[in-house]
Formats: C-alpha cells, sequence, structure tokens
C-alpha cells in the first residue's frame, strides 16, 4: 500500500503555534482573575491541595534524599582529592537550595500532576463532562482550572521546602557514615553558606514552576481533541511541555536573579 | 443532488417573536474547517410548544442544541433563547442564562466522579441549598424518573438506560422553562426507548415545559406526538385528537431545514425524501 504523506504548510504551523500560545496566555489569565472573582471553590482547592501535595509527598521525600545523598556521593570523592571533604555541607547545601531542590520538586510533580490534570480533564472534555458543566451555569475555569492552579502552587512551595531539607538529610548520611565528617562542622558548613538570595531563588521557582505545571496541565486537558486517544496525546504532551518550560524557566530565572542580586 | 422542493413557509416569515418564544434561530451558519453544518437555518420552538429535531447522522442535529445553549457560536445568524440573544453575550454572562434551561446529552455526560445524588444536586449544590431541601427534591425527581434506588450510586455502576434517566432527573430537577433533549433514546433498547419517551412525555404534559429533542428514531417522536400522560400513564390519544401541548416536527438536509410542521403536515407532504424518510 502506498503512504500517503499530507503536505503541512509553514504557515499554518506557525498559525497553530500562534493560537496555542494565544489560548493558553487567555486560560492562565483567565484563571487568574479567577481568584478575584466569586465564587471561589474553597473546597475544591482544599480537596486538589490534597491530591497534589500529600499524594505527592512519597515520591519528592525519596528523590529528595536520593538528590542530596548521591551529590554529597559523588562531590565527595572529588573533594577528597583536594583535602576538601569539609565542604561537602556548603556543596549540598548550596546546590539543594538555589537548584536541586525546586528542579528535581517541580519535575516530579510536572511528571505526576501535569499528566493527572491532562488526563481527568481531557476525560471530561470528551465525554461532554465540561459541557455538562457549563451547561447547568458553572464556569469550568472557575471550578476546575483555578483551584489546580492554586493548590499547585501551594503545594510546590512546601514540596521544595521538605525536598530541600531532606536532600541535605540525605548530604548528611553519606558525609557522616561513610566519610566520617561530624555532624557539627556540615550542619554549620551548609547553614552558614546560604544568603539571602539563595533562599529567595529557591523560593521563588518553585511559584513559578506550580504555575507551569498546572496551567499547562489544564490546558491540554480542556483543549483535549479525539477521544481516547486524544487524552492519551494531551497527558504525553502535557508532561513533555511543562518539563521543557521549567528546565527553560528554571535557567532564565537564575540568570536573571544573578544579575539582579548579584553573582556572590 | 437538488434539494427537496420544501413544504415549509418562508422562513423569515415564519420568525417568532423572541420575546414570546423559548428558542429562536435566525439565519443562522456554522460550519466546522470546511464542512458546512448549518446553512442560513431558522425556525422558532414557541414558549410551551415542543418540537422533535430529524436528520441523518452528521446533519447539525447535536449542534442546534448546542448552538441555542451558547455552548458553541454560530458562524453568523441570531440565536435567541428564552428572549435573550445567546449571539451577543458573553460566556460569563450566559451561565445565568443556562441555568434557566436544561439539558439532557447524548452519552449523558452525567460527572463520573460524583454519584447519582451528587449529580442530579449539582445545580442547588451550586446555589448553596440547604441539605435538606437538596434532599427532598433529588428524591422526588428521582422518584418522577424511577430511580431513588440509585441514589447512592456511581455513574459507572449504572446501565445506560438508568444513566439516561438521571440525566434526565439532572435537567429538569431545578424546573427549567426549555428542555433540550439529544438523542435521548438513542442505542437503548426499544422497551428502555418507551420508558425515557414516556418520562419525557410525562415531564411535557405535567410541567408543560418547552422543550426540543433531537432523535434518530421517527417513533419516540410519533409516539409524543400520538399520547399524553393521564392518570399516572401515558396513553394514547383517540384518532384525530391533537395533544394539549403542540408538537411539530423539523427535518434537517444538508444544513438546511426542509420541513417544519406539524404530525399532520408530515404525514401529508410528497416530497419524495420526506416520505422515504419517515417510510
Amino acid at each position: 500500500m502506498a503512504l500517503q504523506l499530507e503536505m503541512i504548510s509553514p504557515f499554518d504551523v506557525a498559525k497553530d503555534a500562534v493560537k496555542a500560545i494565544q489560548d493558553y496566555s487567555l486560560l492562565a489569565a483567565q484563571s487568574l482573575s479567577n481568584f478575584f472573582r466569586r465564587p471561589l471553590y474553597w473546597g475544591d482547592l482544599l480537596q486538589q491541595a490534597d491530591l497534589i501535595g500529600v499524594g505527592s509527598l512519597p515520591i519528592v521525600v525519596l528523590s529528595g534524599l536520593s538528590i542530596g545523598a548521591l551529590l554529597a556521593l559523588n562531590a565527595a570523592s572529588t573533594l577528597e582529592r583536594f583535602g576538601g571533604i569539609t565542604l561537602i555541607g556548603q556543596l549540598v547545601s548550596k546546590s539543594m537550595v538555589t537548584e536541586l531542590g525546586p528542579l528535581i520538586t517541580g519535575l516530579m510533580v510536572s511528571g505526576r500532576n501535569a499528566s493527572g490534570m491532562a488526563s481527568e480533564l481531557g476525560s471530561m472534555v470528551v465525554t461532554e463532562q465540561i459541557d455538562a458543566m457549563r451547561a447547568l451555569g458553572t464556569d469550568p475555569s472557575k471550578k476546575l482550572v483555578t483551584p489546580r492552579i492554586g493548590a499547585t502552587v501551594f503545594m510546590l512551595f512546601f514540596l521544595t521546602i521538605i525536598s530541600d531539607l531532606l536532600g541535605l538529610f540525605g548530604g548528611f548520611a553519606v558525609a557522616h557514615l561513610l566519610f566520617g565528617l561530624d555532624s557539627r562542622q556540615y550542619w554549620s558548613n551548609a547553614w552558614q553558606t546560604l544568603v539571602f538570595r539563595d533562599v529567595f531563588m529557591g523560593l521563588i521557582k518553585p511559584v513559578l514552576f506550580g504555575f507551569i505545571i498546572a496551567t499547562i496541565g489544564c490546558y491540554y486537558g480542556m483543549s483535549t481533541r479525539g477521544g481516547t486517544q486524544g487524552v492519551g496525546r494531551s497527558t504525553t504532551q502535557a508532561v513533555v511541555t511543562s518539563s521543557v518550560l521549567i528546565l527553560v524557566v528554571d535557567f532564565f530565572v537564575t540568570k536573571l536573579i544573578f544579575a539582579l542580586l548579584g553573582y556572590r | 443532488m437538488s434539494s427537496p422542493t420544501l413544504p415549509i413557509e418562508n422562513p423569515a416569515t415564519q420568525q417568532g417573536d423572541s420575546s414570546v418564544d423559548a428558542v429562536v434561530f435566525d439565519n443562522v451558519s456554522i460550519a466546522f474547517e470546511e464542512n458546512v453544518v448549518l446553512d442560513r437555518v431558522s425556525f422558532h420552538l414557541p414558549l410551551g410548544d415542543t418540537k422533535a429535531l430529524f436528520g441523518v447522522a452528521g446533519s447539525g442535529k447535536s449542534t442546534i442544541l448546542k448552538l441555542a445553549m451558547g455552548l458553541t457560536m454560530p458562524d453568523s445568524g441570531r440565536i435567541f433563547l428564552l428572549g435573550q440573544e445567546v449571539t451577543s453575550m458573553k460566556e460569563q454572562q450566559l451561565f445565568a442564562l443556562r441555568r434557566r434551561v436544561g439539558i439532557v446529552f447524548q452519552e449523558s455526560a452525567l460527572f463520573d466522579s460524583l454519584r447519582v445524588r451528587e449529580n442530579v444536586a449539582y445545580r442547588m449544590m451550586e446555589e448553596h441549598l440547604s441539605e435538606e431541601e437538596i434532599d427532598r427534591r433529588v428524591r422526588e425527581v428521582l422518584r418522577f424518573v424511577e430511580m431513588e434506588q440509585a441514589i447512592d450510586m456511581f455513574p459507572s455502576e449504572l446501565s445506560g438506560g438508568m444513566r439516561r434517566r438521571v440525566a434526565i432527573a439532572r435537567a429538569i430537577v431545578t424546573q427549567p422553562e426549555v428542555l433540550l433533549y439529544d438523542s435521548p433514546t438513542g442505542g437503548l433498547d426499544p422497551v428502555t426507548s418507551n420508558t425515557i419517551v414516556e418520562l419525557i412525555v410525562k415531564q411535557r404534559d405535567v410541567y408543560k415545559t418547552s422543550a426540543l429533542m433531537v432523535t434518530h428514531r421517527l417513533q419516540d417522536a410519533f409516539t409524543m406526538a400520538t399520547h399524553e400522560f393521564r392518570n399516572e400513564k401515558m396513553v394514547a390519544l383517540p384518532k384525530g385528537q391533537r395533544s394539549e401541548v403542540p408538537m411539530s416536527f423539523l427535518l434537517l438536509r444538508d444544513g438546511k431545514i426542509i420541513f417544519d410542521g406539524d404530525l399532520r403536515e408530515l404525514a401529508a407532504s410528497r416530497d419524495p425524501y420526506i416520505r422515504e424518510y419517515i417510510s
């Protein structure tokens, strides 16, 4: 059977891309403005906070501990060569708080929740539940999107703090148990190396990543077309896009904060 | 292929007064990509009347219901729902208007994560009615559709016919002024279909709600036109007698209305396509 290739004009591709960005921006803007308009669905927000926050806790705990421990393990072999094993706490602390804590937690939550949001909302779209909701006089962006954004931003902030702390504990466990580093030395080094810029950077990132995860997940869910296959496609796109966006935004936020608050 | 001769009056002259009509379509057109689904469609549904919409699959019947509710916007033309111009309203303004209308979707569209009780009570919970009031009205309407025993079940635990009855309960629980049914008997066995038709006739005759019903099954609409709900059951009307609630038929073909009239006019039509369709 001859394979038929459909020619797609670059103009159409560009038009679709611009429309997607426009739709995404509108959804994000409307969902944010919903925080200032009644009704606010507090029950749905709490339910989502439980699903996203408490539900993601095991994976965040595990990844935080592992990353901290691995970081210490890998750094120790190099530091030991220069007699700088005491600097493990400093390295783990700086890396976890400014970069790895927010990034790994964001990627973990993105994999778990952006896909969940896209598949849940996508299924509702293809089974006409979203239309039914609109027909019943409820605004789906208020009822479904806004609570997910609020809950993800709020919970990711705290999940990142937990991940940072557990990363530090993971690093400490390796430094203390495998390399015999004194606990006081590790913790004082880890604590003293942190400056306002590090903590600010580490806490602003989860807010942005949470927003990206929820808006991308909801956008792909709400724009699902084409039945169950479409739901699968939306789910994959949501995870890929949110993960890539997190990495890109992470780079630019880091650069911006360094530029604003200095490199030291 | 040329369009058959139309037995209807000129749509322009047929245009109703939007203030006394439940639904008015005025030269409405819509296309999805290159496919023209509705081409300058005009009709009106007077308050209190029931209209059955026919047409082959893909003729735009379900689109008409979504347009009437403002769930989809037309490319051109005007649509009035309960006297308000849907086509000039924003989504936020439409929510209030939609609360005065009930709709039964083709596949029921029940919220699958909510129980039957919560599905039926959805609109009342949104309006923060008291628990006692919600419970009383949910039980009352579920009794009306004979589904009270399923109050704590999830939609996935129900059969197709049961889901359709719960969807009807959800649509009528707040006593809407207009009801829109999208193939309420589609995919159901004849016995269950008959139960659903009886429910629709019951709603029509007991509450006199205006209704626009999309259906593939001619016999359902004929049953509605020739029966009434009396003494707690659906009974056939004496031959030649019309139902107390006016019932009309609207037939779509190639995006246009080719018939809009009552049962007698439909049966008397000489149009070959209509004859074939109703035979």
